[in-house]
C-alpha cells in the first residue's frame, strides 16, 4: 500500500486536532505516514499522539533551522519525501502556512493541489465547499501524487493505535538567499476558549454590540455554552475585538452545531463564513435583518435583554 | 522601485456566484465581476511605497478578456500601466499553471524589485498563488503581511495570522502578499478616472510570453473538477418577537434541540 504522507501541526510539544483528522483521512487512501519537522527534541513529544491516530511511520526531521524560517524546511522536508517514497498523496491542514506550503510543494513537485478540502474519498476524490458553501464541488488531481490541504474540523479523527515506526531524515539546508527570514514573533495568547474552527458552539457578536467593552456580553454567553467567540468584520473594523477572530467571506470559515449570531445584520459575506452550521440561532432589534433568512431560530430583540438572559439561563441549568 | 502588483478579477461577493454546468469552472458570463477587495488593497500598498520612494507600478492579471476592467480600476487608482495575459488556451488552468504563467508574465517585465499580491482570492481560496510565484521566480515571499516597511534594499512585513504576528525579511527583490488590515484603498479621484484613459495596457497571448498551449489549460491541469452542485439554500425557522420571554423561548427552543 502507498504511504500517505501528513504533515504534522503542533506547538508547544502537542499535536494539533486538525493532525488526527488528516491521519484519518489518510489511513483512507493509504497508509498514514507522520511528517514532524521542528526543532530537535519535539518529535519524541509527539509520537504517542502520532500512533494513537494511526501513523504507521514517522519521519522524523529536526533541525535548529526550522524555527529560523517559516515554509521552506517543511517544504524542503516534503519535496525530497515525495521523490523518495512515492506517496499517493500529501496532507496538509488548510491554515494560512499549510496552504502555502502545499502550494510551493505542488509547484516544485509538479504535483496537483486540491485546496481546502472538506471530505476525501478512498479513491482520492475530494470536495470542496466553495462560493462560503453554496456548492460543492468535487475535484482529482491527474498527477501521480496529489497535494491536498485540509480544513480543519471537517473530518471526524478516528482513533486506530499505528506502529509509529520513527524514521530520522534530514531538514535540507534552508536557501538563505530565497528565504524570508523570522526577525521576531510574536504568539497570540491562547484564551481558555476551544479553537474558532473547532470548536462546536460559536457566539458571534457584530457591530449591534456596540464597543469593545460590551463584547464581554458576547464572552459570558460563549463561556456558558463553552463556546468560541466570533465576531463579524464591522465589529473587527470597529476595534470591538481581534482580527483573528473574524468569521466569513475574508475570516474564518466555521460549521459548529450552534451558532448564535448577535447584533450581526448577516450580509452575505458573513454568510459565507457561517451558513453550513448545523443550526443558526439570530438576536437582531431589526426584523428585516437578512440573518434571519437563514436562522433555525431568530429574535427580534434588544441583545443587550435577551443575551444576559440566555446566559444565566444556561448557566443555571448546568447549576 | 519597480513594483507589480498581481490583481484578479472575481465574481462580486454580494451576487450570486456560479460554476457553470459543463466543465464546472467559474460561470464569469453570469456573475458581476469586480477587482477582487484585496487586490485594491495589494495596488494602494504598491502607490504608497512609490509615493513615499518614487518607482513605477504596473499591474498584471491573467483572466479572460473582461478582466480589462479590473486592470483600468488599478490604473484609476494610480498604477502606471497594465498588462493583461488573455488567451483561450488558458481556460480552466490550475493553481500550479496560473503561477507559472504569472511569473512568466513578471519575467517579461525586466527588472522588478517587488511583487506585491492579495494574501487569498474570493473565489477560489486557494491562497497560495503568491507563495506559488515566489517559488517559481526563486525569491523570498513575505506573506499575509498587515505592515510593509521598505528601508533601502530591505523588506520588512509584520505577518498576521492565526499563530499571531510574525516579523519577516528579505532582501529585494521578493513577493508581498497583504491582508486585508493592511489599509483602506482610495477611491479614484475624477483626475485618475481621466489619466487612465491615456495609460498603456499590454495585452499578451500565450505565444507572447513563450507558455506553449499544451502547458496549460483544462486538457493540462494538474487537477481537475469533476463535478459541481449547489448546496439547497437554507431556509428560515421560527421567528419571534422579544416579548420579554424571548430569551425563555431561545431557552426552550435549544433544549428541544438537544443543544444545551
Ligand atoms: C470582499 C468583502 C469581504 C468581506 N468579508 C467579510 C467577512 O469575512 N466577515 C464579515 O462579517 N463581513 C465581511 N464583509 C462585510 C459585510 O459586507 C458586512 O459589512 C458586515 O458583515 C457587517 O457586519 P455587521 O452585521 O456586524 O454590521 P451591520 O451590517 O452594521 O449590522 C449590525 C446589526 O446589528 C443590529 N443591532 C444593532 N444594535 C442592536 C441591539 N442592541 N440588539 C440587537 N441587534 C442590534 C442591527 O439591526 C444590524 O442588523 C466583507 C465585505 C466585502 C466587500
Ligand atoms: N489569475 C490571476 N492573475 C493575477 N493575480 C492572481 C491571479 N490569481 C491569483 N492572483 C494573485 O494571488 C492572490 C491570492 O490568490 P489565491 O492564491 O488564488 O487565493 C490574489 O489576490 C492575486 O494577487
Amino acid at each position: 500500500m502507498a504511504e500517505v504522507l501528513v504533515l504534522v501541526e503542533h506547538s508547544g510539544g502537542e499535536v494539533k486536532k486538525v493532525t488526527n483528522e488528516l491521519l484519518t483521512a489518510a489511513a483512507r487512501l493509504g497508509e498514514p505516514a507522520a511528517v514532524v519537522v521542528a526543532t530537535p527534541g519535539t518529535a519524541g513529544k509527539l509520537s504517542d499522539r502520532l500512533a494513537a491516530y494511526g501513523a504507521a511511520k514517522i519521519y522524523v526531521a529536526e533541525s535548529d533551522e526550522v524555527s529560523q524560517y517559516l515554509m521552506a524546511p517543511a517544504v524542503g522536508v516534503l519535496a525530497e519525501l515525495v521523490a523518495s517514497v512515492r506517496p499517493a498523496a500529501v496532507l496538509i491542514a488548510a491554515s494560512a502556512d499549510g496552504k502555502e506550503i502545499a502550494g510551493k510543494l505542488a509547484v516544485r513537485t509538479g504535483s496537483g493541489l486540491l485546496s481546502d478540502v472538506v471530505e476525501l474519498a478512498e479513491d482520492g476524490t475530494a470536495t470542496h465547499s466553495v462560493f462560503g458553501g453554496s456548492y460543492l464541488a468535487k475535484s482529482r488531481a491527474t498527477t501521480p501524487v496529489a497535494v491536498i490541504t485540509v480544513r480543519a474540523g471537517s473530518i471526524e479523527p478516528v482513533s486506530s493505535p499505528g506502529a509509529a515506526v520513527e524514521q530520522i531524515i534530514e531538514v535540507p539546508a534552508v536557501n538563505a538567499a530565497t528565504t524570508a527570514k523570522i526577525i521576531e514573533r510574536r504568539p497570540v495568547q491562547s484564551a481558555d476558549r476551544p479553537e474558532l474552527t473547532e470548536a462546536s458552539v460559536v457566539v458571534s457578536g457584530g457591530r449591534g454590540v456596540g464597543s469593545a467593552d460590551n463584547f464581554a456580553i458576547v464572552e459570558k454567553l460563549a463561556d456558558s455554552l463553552g463556546a468560541a467567540v466570533g465576531a463579524s468584520r464591522a465589529a473587527v473594523d470597529s476595534g470591538f475585538y481581534p482580527h483573528q477572530f473574524q468569521v466569513g467571506q475574508t475570516g474564518k470559515t466555521v460549521s459548529p452545531q450552534l451558532y448564535v449570531a448577535l447584533g450581526i445584520s448577516g450580509a452575505i459575506q458573513h454568510r459565507a463564513g457561517m451558513q453550513t452550521s448545523k443550526t443558526i440561532i439570530a438576536v437582531n432589534k431589526d426584523p428585516e435583518a437578512p440573518i434571519f433568512e437563514i436562522a433555525d431560530f431568530g429574535v427580534v430583540g434588544d441583545l443587550f435583554t435577551i443575551a444576559p438572559q440566555l446566559t444565566e439561563a444556561i448557566t443555571k441549568r448546568k447549576g | 522601485m519597480n513594483i507589480v502588483v498581481l490583481i484578479k478579477q472575481v465574481p462580486d461577493t454580494w451576487s450570486e456566484r456560479r460554476l457553470t454546468d459543463s466543465d464546472h469552472t467559474l460561470d464569469r458570463a453570469s456573475a458581476d465581476v469586480v477587482l477582487d477587495e484585496i487586490n485594491e488593497r495589494a495596488v494602494e500598498e504598491a502607490l504608497r511605497i512609490k509615493e513615499a520612494g518614487g518607482g513605477e507600478v504596473t499591474v498584471v492579471t491573467m483572466g479572460p478578456p473582461r478582466a480589462t476592467d479590473a486592470v483600468r480600476k488599478a490604473l484609476q487608482m494610480g498604477a502606471d500601466s497594465g498588462v493583461h495575459l488573455a488567451d483561450d488556451g488558458l481556460h480552466g488552468s490550475c493553481a500550479v499553471q496560473t503561477a507559472k504563467a504569472l511569473a512568466k508574465v513578471i519575467g517579461t517585465l525586466g527588472d522588478v524589485d517587488l511583487i506585491i499580491a492579495g494574501n487569498e482570492a474570493t473565489d477560489g481560496t486557494v491562497g497560495a498563488i503568491p507563495a506559488m510565484v515566489a517559488d517559481v521566480l526563486g525569491l523570498p515571499e513575505l506573506t499575509h503581511a498587515r505592515k510593509v516597511t521598505i528601508e533601502g534594499h530591505t523588506v520588512t512585513v509584520e505577518r498576521d495570522t492565526d499563530e499571531g504576528v510574525t516579523v519577516l525579511q528579505a532582501e529585494l527583490p521578493a513577493v508581498v502578499s497583504v491582508n486585508e488590515k493592511i489599509n483602506e484603498p482610495r477611491y479614484p479621484s475624477f483626475k485618475g478616472i481621466m489619466a487612465a484613459k491615456k495609460k498603456p495596457v499590454r495585452t499578451l497571448s500565450l505565444a507572447d510570453v513563450g507558455i506553449a498551449t499544451s502547458e496549460v489549460g483544462l486538457a493540462a491541469a494538474t487537477s481537475t473538477v469533476i463535478e459541481s452542485a449547489p448546496r439547497p439554500p437554507r431556509s428560515a425557522g421560527q421567528i419571534i418577537t422579544d416579548e420579554g420571554d424571548g430569551a425563555a423561548q431561545l431557552v426552550q427552543y435549544l433544549v428541544g434541540q438537544k443543544l444545551i
